[in-house]
């Protein structure tokens, strides 16, 4: 099963390090990793998508809380989260694929950010699912390249509102 | 303020810390720091091989309690310090490291004797540092120290570029800490402690499991009036001998691969486990899926992390030993367990641990038997690892806790010597014996140089067998006896010791055991004995490798007896 974590560490030097080493020396599988500054600077705060199951995930959870510059995790509940993943193709696209590419972009709210003379560019966002669909749409033309950011993930605000109203 | 430069500042930092001996061995990098040293009222050993400093700082550390540190300079240095955190970390033991380091400036450069120390040493340490910039050194030492002896303890180790070393900065050395990611847990749940205090009285079958973690926490005490409030046998893992004294009549010794047949038989049969400081290693459980099956499985650990990690947990309580004991014990009522504790008596007499004597030649269970007898309660027994590590384990009687060095968790050979420098450093008025193999000795014995250079008093005894025993016995039992690479040819290490200007004796008559234990021990000075043991003994009782713990392999007599038949034909 697929487990989303949001982690708040310390921005500091090495800690992507432990972090990593740690899922590999514990055999955990990552199936993304995403880090990037928070609100606060001394701290950065990582997506982390876990497979595995409840077991495993609670000696995830816990050997992660072993390290020192692990200040916070929080498990994302599926339902009461909001995620997105966000990918930029290359598809092989000559003139006269042009108008179909950019349907099929449109349709999933995708924005082309760079033509050539046989290629399109195009940056879409979403939860995992549709990014995958549109990426197996794209094989139709032929992709070239993909590159994706992995899941960034924050729960809902009114999501606790009622938890701590209750 | 005074103003310091960093090689200053640490050592100010380490008198900060009440730290009086460190282990070391100088180079390039950290000449700023051993110049400081030079004035300052800190011991330094100078060991001969940094795993040496690594595994002294370990021994320190295990036998008084307190912080162990050690220094060595960058690169090889750095490396050769691995394998003794690894094993301080394996077996939660508090130490400091230092290495030197190249200038910032040249950071990732390749330059001369620098490595990256910290990437190496992220899976082996419980935290590390580099310090770049010398303002960051005083608090680095603070946490440092901290870190390794709060929670559950461990090795950290602190990387300091050269340039840190010599720069300057005010000096202060912190009240505090300020760590928002590390807030161990001391005090356990007390309703969860109710919950365990209600399975213990109510069992009919309960077994304490006893591990390092009860010597870790100074619990010894308590676990002992638990266990006699109680009537509750204890087990303990190979790190806590010495938590429950093994000669009291509840005490079942040691459990697991070369535990005995009663502990094992105990702990399949009991009803409760009340599993204290441990963490279910596969050592000691065997196969996991039979491991216990009747018992419902209380765990007391000051590491969440060990909770359900190996064995499924039905009253888990996360805290330091000593603190959950001390609310535990009230609660706990004196019950008779008359049933219980009589099949226990049976399992002990009908399956005691037993070894065949010999006139003609020196069994190492005889000799450590003898060596218990001989000595008094102000003993450290240091070991290899192998067999003379679980003879040791099972003949010896450990009645106080710091009183039996192994390395359990990484089982590294070469340990047992350093370890025991650091041991006897650290305990200048107890006797300190090294029982070793004739392999474990020859990874390390280049620190005879330091015992002898420091007159260190260990008793080192090489229990002589002319293989890899360990190795041998598995090759002998699971691998048709075909003993590849575990045949040594060894030194004569009685020339040896006398080499590095060391005493030295050897035996290899029965009728000597006695004679020659009484000199080594009442000799006042470093002595080696080395003892010619038969290659074929083999520890017994034994588990194999992914069978149930109650699945014990006993004292192999056929093979003898078909040996004598074939004699007499």
């Amino acid at each position: 099963m697929r487990h989303i974590l949001s982690v708040t560490v310390n921005n500091q030097p090495a800690v992507l390090a432990r972090i990593s080493g740690l899922f590999s020396r514990r055999n955990f599988n990552i199936l993304s990793l995403n880090v990037g500054e928070t609100e606060l600077p001394e701290y950065s705060r990582m997506t982390i998508v876990v497979e595995g199951n409840t077991d495993t995930l609670e000696q995830v959870k816990k050997q992660l809380y072993k390290l020192i510059d692990v200040i916070k995790i929080t498990e994302l509940n599926q339902s009461n989260m909001i995620e997105r993943d966000m990918a930029i193709i290359k598809v092989n696209c000559g003139k006269n694929q042009r108008s179909q590419v950019i349907q099929v972009v449109d349709v999933f709210r995708g924005k082309v950010v760079d033509f050539s003379l046989d290629t399109i560019t195009v940056e879409i966002t979403g939860d995992e699912n549709k990014i995958n669909a549109f990426i197996e749409i794209m094989k139709d033309f032929g992709i070239k390249e993909v590159v994706r950011t992995g899941i960034v993930a924050i729960d809902r605000e009114m999501n606790n509102n009622v938890l701590t109203n209750s | 303020m005074p103003i310091h430069s960093g090689a200053r500042i640490f050592v100010e930092s380490l008198l900060r810390e009440k730290v009086e001996v460190v282990f070391g061995y100088p180079g390039g990098k950290v000449i700023p720091l051993y110049d400081e040293l030079y004035d300052a009222p800190i011991k330094h050993i100078l060991v001969r091989h940094e795993q040496g400093a690594a595994h002294a700082a370990d021994g320190y550390a295990r036998s008084t309690g307190k912080v162990g540190v050690c220094i060595a300079t960058s690169g090889p240095g750095a490396t050769n310090l691995v394998t003794g955190l690894a094993t301080a970390y394996m077996d939660s033991v508090p130490v400091v490291a230092f290495t030197g380091q190249a200038p910032t400036s040249l950071i990732g450069t390749d330059s001369f004797q620098e490595i990256d120390i910290r990437g190496i040493t992220l899976p082996v340490t419980k935290h590390n540092y580099m310090v770049t910039n010398v303002k960051d050194l005083a608090k680095t030492i603070k946490e440092a120290f901290y870190i390794a002896r709060t929670g559950r303890p461990g090795p950290v180790l602190v990387d300091l570029p050269v340039d840190v070393l010599k720069s300057h900065a005010d000096f202060m050395y912190p009240q505090s800490v300020h760590l928002p990611g590390y807030q161990p847990t001391y005090e356990g749940n007390y309703m969860q402690i109710k919950l365990a205090a209600e399975a213990i009285n109510t069992s009919q079958r309960p077994v304490i499991f006893a591990g390092g973690g009860v010597i870790n926490s100074n619990a010894s005490e308590e676990l002992t009036n638990m266990a006699i409030k109680g009537r509750i046998p204890v087990v303990t893992s190979l790190m806590g001998l010495g938590a429950f004294p093994e000669d009291h009549e509840l005490s079942l010794k040691m459990l697991g691969m070369h535990g005995t047949m009663y502990a094992n038989y105990a702990i399949s049969e009991a009803d409760l486990i009340i599993g204290i400081g441990v963490r279910f290693d596969d050592r000691v459980t065997g196969k996991l899926e039979t491991f216990a099956p009747y018992a419902k499985i209380i765990h007391i650990d000051i590491d969440p992390a060990e909770v359900n990690k190996n064995v499924k947990v039905d009253i888990p309580i996360v805290g330091n030993a000593k603190n959950v004991l001390d609310k535990l014990i009230p609660l706990i009522k004196a019950i008779e367990r008359k049933e219980w504790l009589e099949k226990i008596k049976e399992w002990k007499r009908r399956f005691p641990l037993n070894y065949e004597y010999d006139d003609n030649s020196i069994k190492p269970q005889y000799l450590i038997e003898k060596l218990d007898e001989l000595t008094d309660e102000n003993t450290v027994i240091v070991t290899e690892v192998g067999q003379n590590q679980m003879w040791a384990a099972q003949y010896f009687h450990f009645s106080k806790p710091r009183s039996f060095i192994t390395s359990g968790g990484l089982g590294t050979m070469g340990y047992g010597l350093p370890a025991s420098m650091g041991v006897q450093v650290g305990n200048p008025d107890k006797t300190v014996i090294n029982i070793s193999g004739d392999g474990s000795f020859q990874m390390n014995l280049q620190e005879l140089a330091t015992i002898s250079s420091n007159r260190l008093p260990v008793k080192i005894i090489i229990l002589n067998n002319g293989t890899l025993g360990m190795v041998r016995q598995w090759q002998e039992l699971f691998f048709d006896e075909r003993y590849s690479a575990t045949i040594l040819e060894n030194p004569n290490f009685v020339k040896l010791a006398q080499a590095y200007g060391i005493k030295s004796l050897r035996i290899d008559q029965t009728n000597d055991v006695e004679m020659a234990l009484k000199e080594v021990l009442n000799y006042d000075g470093p002595v080696l004995l080395d003892v010619i043991i038969p290659q074929d003994e083999n520890v017994f009782p034994m588990v194999p490798e992914g069978a149930s713990i109650n699945e014990m392999l006993e004292l192999k007599k056929k093979k003898r007896e078909k040996e004598k038949q074939g004699e007499v034909a």
